[in-house]
C-alpha cells in the first residue's frame, strides 16, 4: 500500500454511469475521484453506441450510393476500404474519450487508473501494475458497467465466434455471418454487414425480432430486412458451433426439427449482465445480487450504508442515457438534495440503429392491453409524408397508444429513416405529460417527418387529415 | 358549406357528454327537429334533434364514444343540393374556438371604432391597462399542472387548485392527482392485479362502468368520507293511514289518483321540514345555507344504478298531485328521459326499500343535503300499548343527518314530527 486519500466520493468506473456521476460530484462541491481501468466513457464510447453509430454511418452511406441511381446520379461501381471504416470508427472513438478526459479535468475530478476493488466500508484499493494504491471515501459508487453474455454451450473466442467488440473490429470481411439474438445489438451489425455485402442470418429464439418493441414494428423490419437480404429465422435456438477448417457449423433447433448450416463467422448477441465479479461485493452480505446485477432501490442506494450502484451493473434498460439520469439521481441522493424523483423507466426511449431505424417510448400495444388500459391507437405511414417521399424514403411508420379517456401518450414505436432523431418529441411529451391535445395543437414544421409525428396522434382519435 | 353538427349543451352545467348512439346513417335526409343521436350525460340520456334541414353526411365522433365536449363538431350534414367533395376539404373547427376568434375580432374592431371616433389614444391605453390589470389577477389564481393532471382532475370531477404539485416548481402531475383521490387506480390495479392472478378470466366478467356508475361511486364516497353522519330510527304505526289510503284510493273516480305509502311518506317529510326548516339544510364553510323552498328528492332505482328525481315544493302539494308527478318521474328514470331539471337540486332525499321487504336500514346523505330519511317496510308487528300487548302496522324510518348541519335534538325534533304526520295523516292535510 503506497497511499491513502481522503474523498467525498470514489467512483468506480468511468463509463456513461461513472463519469456523469463524478462530474455531477463534483460539480455539487464534493471531493470525487473516477477509478477506470482502460479509456474513460466506458463500453458506449469505446465498443458501443458511438462506434457503431460510425460503422452504420459508412454501412448508410454505401448503401445510399449503391442506390443511388433513383435521385438521378450514377456512381460507377462503388468499393468501400473497410480498414478505413473500421479506423475511422475508432478515431470517433478516440475523439470523444478526449473529450470525457478534458470534461472530468475541467471538473476538477481526479482520474485514477487501474483496477478498482472495495475492501471495506469506506475503501477501495486500485491496482496499478505491480502497486497497489488504498483510497478512502465518504461515500463510494459502483459503476462497473456489464458485458456481453455468453451461451451456455457457445462462448465468444474472438477468431470464430466475434462478441460485439470483435465484430466492430474485423480484419477482413467474412463471407456469410451467423448472428445470434435480433436485439438492437444483433440487428445493428446485421444491417452493417449486410450493406458491406456479407450474407447475414439472423436467429431470434423468440417468435419475432427485436423482441422488446411493438409487434407491429418487429413485423415491419422483419420484412424490409428480409426484402434487403437478410435472413432471418425465428422460434430458433442455436443448439451448438461445431468449428471446421474452413467454416462454422452451427446445429439449429427449430420447434423440435434440428439442422445444420454452415457460416463463416458467428455473431454472439444474446444480451448483458453485470461486471459483478471481482469488484469486493463478495465480501459485504448486505450487497445482494440479482441475476448478474446488484439489487438497489430507486436511488441507487445497495444494501449497505454509503455504498451505492448506477448504470448496467444494476439492470436494464441497459442504455446510456438511462445510466447518466442514473447518476446524476444518484449523486443528488448522496448530497441530500430536496425533492428527487426516482427515474421513471417508462419514459425512457430505445433507439436502434438499423437500416431503417428503429425508435420507441413507452408501452407496446400489447402492454398496454395486458395491463387493461381501454387505449386508442394512431399509425401513419412514411408513404404518406411529403418528406418522405421527396426523400425517396417511403418506408416505415409513426404508431401512438393513447389511453382513451385521459388522452395519456402511454406509448409511441416508430420504424424508418432518422426515426431516431424523431423519438425525443414524444419523450418530452411524455415527461411533461402532454394529452393528446397537446400535441394535436403542436405545430410541427412543413416538410418534415415530424409530421408524421402529428399525424398518428391525429389518426390515433380519427381526426387524420393525411391519410 | 356543411352544416356542423356539434355536441349539445343539454344542461346549463353540461360540459361533456357520451354518444351513445347515432339514430341516423350516413346519407339519411334529416329535417330540423329529427332526432338523430342519443347522448349520455351525468345522469341522463337525452335526444339530440336536428337544427336544420340538409343530408346526413359525415359522422365524425362515432358513437360509444365519451367524454366528447360541449361544441365539438360531432357530424356533418350537407345543405340540399350540396356536393358531398366540399366535405373534403373541410375542416372541422369546433365552436368554441371559434367564439374565440369571434370575440376577438369583437374586441378588435370595438377598438377601431374607438380610434376613428374619438381620434386619440387615450381611451385604447386605459382600456389595455383595464385588461392587464385582469390578466395579472388571472395569472395570481393560476395553477400550475401538466395537462394530463387537468384533465384528470376534470374528469374526478376535482378542484386542482385544492392539490399540492410535487413536479417541477411544484407543478401539479399526474401522481399528485392519483394520490389525493387516494391513489384508487394503483391501489385498485393492485388489488386486481392479486385479485386476477388468483382467478383465471373464466371466474368473472369485466363490466365498464357507466357514467352513473361513477358518479353514484364519487358523490357517495365523498359523502361518506367528508360528511360526520348518524342515525336517528322510530317506528311508526302506520294503521291510520293504511285506512285513510284506502279510503281516498277508493274515491278516486275513473283511476285519477293511486296514492301509495311513500306518497304519504313525501307529504309528511314535507310538511314535517316547513315545521322544523333547520333540517333542511345544506353546510357549508361560511354558513348554513337553509332553503326556504321543499324540494324533495326521491331515491329510484334503474337496472344501472339509481337516480333522485325531485317533488318540487312539496308541502305546497296535495297527496294527488304528488302521487301523479311521482309515476311520472318515475316513468321518466325508467326510460331514461329525466331532464336536469327533473332530478338536480333536491334539498333533502327519501329512499324506501320497503318494496323491497326491509325492515330498516340507514341511508348514505345525499350531498350537499343535510339529511336522508330512509323508510323500511310497514309491516304487522307485536307491541306493548297502554301495557298490554296488541298487532298494529309499524314502519321503521332512520334519519341519517350530517352533524355539521343537524344536532341530535333537532333531528329528533323532525322525526318526532314526521311520525305524528304519518300516524295521524289527517292531520297533515288540515
Amino acid at each position: 500500500m503506497v497511499k491513502k486519500n481522503l474523498y467525498d466520493l470514489l467512483v468506480l468506473g468511468g463509463g456513461p454511469a461513472g463519469y456523469v456521476a463524478a462530474i455531477k460530484a463534483s460539480q455539487l462541491g464534493l471531493k470525487t475521484a473516477c477509478i477506470e481501468k482502460e479509456n474513460v466513457g466506458g463500453i458506449c464510447l469505446n465498443w458501443g453506441c458511438i462506434p457503431t453509430k460510425a460503422l452504420l454511418k459508412s454501412a448508410e452511406v454505401f448503401e445510399l450510393i449503391k442506390n443511388v441511381d433513383k435521385y438521378g446520379i450514377s456512381i460507377e461501381n462503388p468499393k468501400f476500404n473497410l480498414e478505413k471504416i473500421v479506423n475511422r470508427s475508432r478515431e470517433v472513438s478516440k475523439k470523444l474519450t478526449n473529450g470525457v478526459n478534458y470534461l472530468l479535468k475541467k471538473n476538477k475530478v481526479d482520474l485514477i487508473k487501474g483496477y478498482g476493488k472495495i475492501a471495506g466500508k469506506n475503501t477501495l484499493v486500485v491496482e496499478q501494475g505491480n502497486n497497489t494504491i488504498e483510497l478512502k471515501a465518504k461515500n463510494i459508487i459502483l459503476a462497473t458497467g456489464a458485458r456481453s453474455r455468453n451461451l451456455k454451450n457457445i462462448k465468444s473466442d474472438s477468431v470464430n465466434i466475434w462478441n460485439y467488440k470483435d465484430a466492430m473490429l474485423p480484419k477482413s470481411l467474412p463471407s456469410s455471418i451467423l448472428i445470434i439474438g435480433s436485439g438492437a445489438i444483433g440487428i445493428e451489425f446485421a444491417s452493417f454487414y449486410n450493406a458491406l455485402n456479407v450474407d447475414v442470418t439472423v436467429v431470434e429464439i423468440q417468435n419475432r425480432i427485436l423482441p422488446v418493441e411493438d409487434e407491429d414494428v418487429s413485423e415491419f423490419a422483419k420484412n424490409i430486412f428480409k426484402k434487403s437480404g437478410i435472413n432471418i429465422i425465428c422460434e430458433t435456438s442455436v443448439e451448438s458451433l461445431k468449428i471446421n477448417k474452413s467454416n462454422i457449423s452451427a446445429t439449429m433447433i427449430t420447434k423440435n426439427n434440428s439442422s445444420i448450416k454452415e457460416f463463416d463467422k458467428v455473431i454472439l448477441a444474446v444480451g448483458i449482465q453485470g461486471n459483478i465479479e471481482n469488484i469486493g461485493i463478495d465480501k459485504f452480505e448486505k450487497i445482494k445480487v440479482n441475476n448478474g446485477h446488484i439489487i438497489v432501490d430507486e436511488f441507487y442506494r445497495t444494501g449497505e450504508d454509503n455504498i451505492y450502484a448506477i448504470g448496467d451493473l444494476v439492470g436494464g434498460p441497459w442504455l446510456a442515457h438511462k445510466a447518466m439520469h442514473e447518476a446524476i439521481i444518484c449523486v443528488e441522493k448522496i448530497v441530500n438534495k430536496k425533492g428527487i424523483k426516482p427515474l421513471n423507466l417508462s419514459n425512457i426511449p430505445g433507439c436502434t440503429y438499423s437500416i431503417p431505424q428503429v425508435a420507441s417510448i413507452g408501452m407496446t400495444e400489447a402492454q398496454a392491453k395486458n395491463k387493461g388500459y381501454s387505449i386508442k391507437v394512431g399509425k401513419f405511414p412514411f408513404k404518406a409524408n411529403g418528406k418522405a417521399i421527396a426523400l425517396s424514403e417511403e418506408e416505415g411508420f409513426v404508431k401512438t397508444i393513447f389511453e382513451a379517456s385521459t388522452g395519456e401518450l402511454l406509448g409511441a414505436h416508430m420504424i424508418g429513416v432518422d426515426v431516431t432523431e424523431l423519438i425525443q418529441g414524444y419523450s418530452i411529451a411524455k415527461n411533461i405529460e402532454a394529452t393528446e391535445e397537446d400535441i394535436m395543437n403542436t405545430v410541427f414544421p412543413h416538410p418534415t417527418l415530424s409530421e408524421m409525428m402529428h399525424e398518428s396522434v391525429l389518426e390515433a382519435f380519427n381526426k387524420a387529415i393525411h391519410v | 358549406m356543411p352544416i356542423s353538427v356539434k355536441m349539445p349543451a343539454l344542461s346549463p352545467t353540461m360540459e361533456e357528454g357520451s354518444l351513445t348512439k347515432w339514430l341516423v346513417k350516413e346519407g339519411d335526409n334529416v329535417v330540423a327537429g329529427d332526432i338523430i343521436a342519443e347522448v349520455e350525460t351525468d345522469k341522463a340520456t337525452m335526444e339530440v334533434e336536428a337544427v336544420e334541414d340538409g343530408v346526413f353526411s359525415k359522422i365524425i365522433v362515432p358513437e360509444g364514444t365519451n367524454s366528447v365536449p360541449v361544441n365539438k363538431v360531432i357530424a356533418l350534414m350537407l345543405e340540399e343540393g350540396e356536393d358531398k367533395s366540399s366535405l373534403d376539404n373541410l375542416e372541422t373547427i369546433d365552436d368554441s374556438s371559434q367564439e374565440d376568434t369571434a370575440i376577438d375580432k369583437a374586441v378588435i374592431e370595438n377598438k377601431k371604432e374607438i380610434i376613428s371616433e374619438e381620434k386619440t389614444e387615450i381611451p385604447i391605453e386605459s382600456s389595455l391597462v383595464t385588461d392587464n390589470v385582469i390578466n395579472i389577477e388571472n395569472d395570481l389564481k393560476r395553477v400550475i399542472a401538466s395537462p394530463l393532471a387537468k384533465r384528470m382532475a376534470l374528469q374526478a370531477n376535482l378542484d386542482i387548485s385544492k392539490v399540492s404539485g410535487t413536479g417541477p416548481r411544484g407543478r401539479v402531475i399526474k401522481n399528485d392527482i392519483l394520490s389525493f383521490l387516494g391513489n384508487p387506480k394503483v391501489s385498485e390495479k393492485n388489488l386486481n392485479e392479486e385479485f386476477l392472478s388468483k382467478n383465471s378470466s373464466e371466474n368473472f366478467v369485466k363490466i365498464p362502468n357507466s357514467n352513473m356508475r361513477k358518479i353514484i361511486a364519487e358523490r357517495l364516497s365523498q359523502s361518506k368520507q367528508e360528511i360526520p353522519h348518524f342515525y336517528l330510527t322510530v317506528d311508526c304505526e302506520i294503521d291510520e293511514l293504511l285506512s285513510l289510503r284506502k279510503d281516498l284510493n277508493s274515491r278516486s273516480k275513473d283511476g285519477r289518483f293511486k296514492l301509495s305509502i311513500n306518497d304519504f311518506v313525501i307529504s309528511a317529510v314535507a310538511q314535517a321540514l316547513s315545521k322544523v326548516p333547520e333540517t333542511n339544510s345544506s353546510w357549508s364553510k361560511e354558513s348554513i345555507i337553509q332553503y326556504k323552498n321543499i324540494d324533495i328528492s326521491i331515491a329510484v332505482a334503474l337496472d344501472e344504478g339509481l337516480i333522485t328525481p325531485v317533488i318540487r315544493d312539496a308541502n305546497q302539494k296535495g297527496l294527488a298531485e304528488i302521487s301523479n308527478e311521482m309515476k311520472d318521474l318515475v316513468d321518466k328514470a325508467n326510460n331514461n328521459k329525466l331532464m336536469p331539471e327533473d332530478y338536480k337540486g333536491g334539498t333533502f332525499s327519501i329512499s324506501n326499500l320497503g318494496m323491497y321487504g326491509i325492515k330498516e336500514f340507514a341511508a348514505v346523505i345525499n350531498p350537499p343535503q343535510g339529511a336522508i330519511l330512509a323508510v323500511g317496510k310497514g309491516e304487522e308487528r307485536a307491541i306493548v300499548k297502554d301495557g298490554a300487548l296488541s298487532i298494529a302496522n309499524i314502519m321503521t324510518c332512520t334519519l341519517s343527518c350530517d352533524h355539521r348541519v343537524v344536532d341530535g335534538a333537532v333531528g329528533s325534533k323532525f322525526l318526532t314530527q314526521f311520525k305524528e304526520f304519518i300516524e295521524d295523516p289527517v292531520s297533515m292535510m288540515l
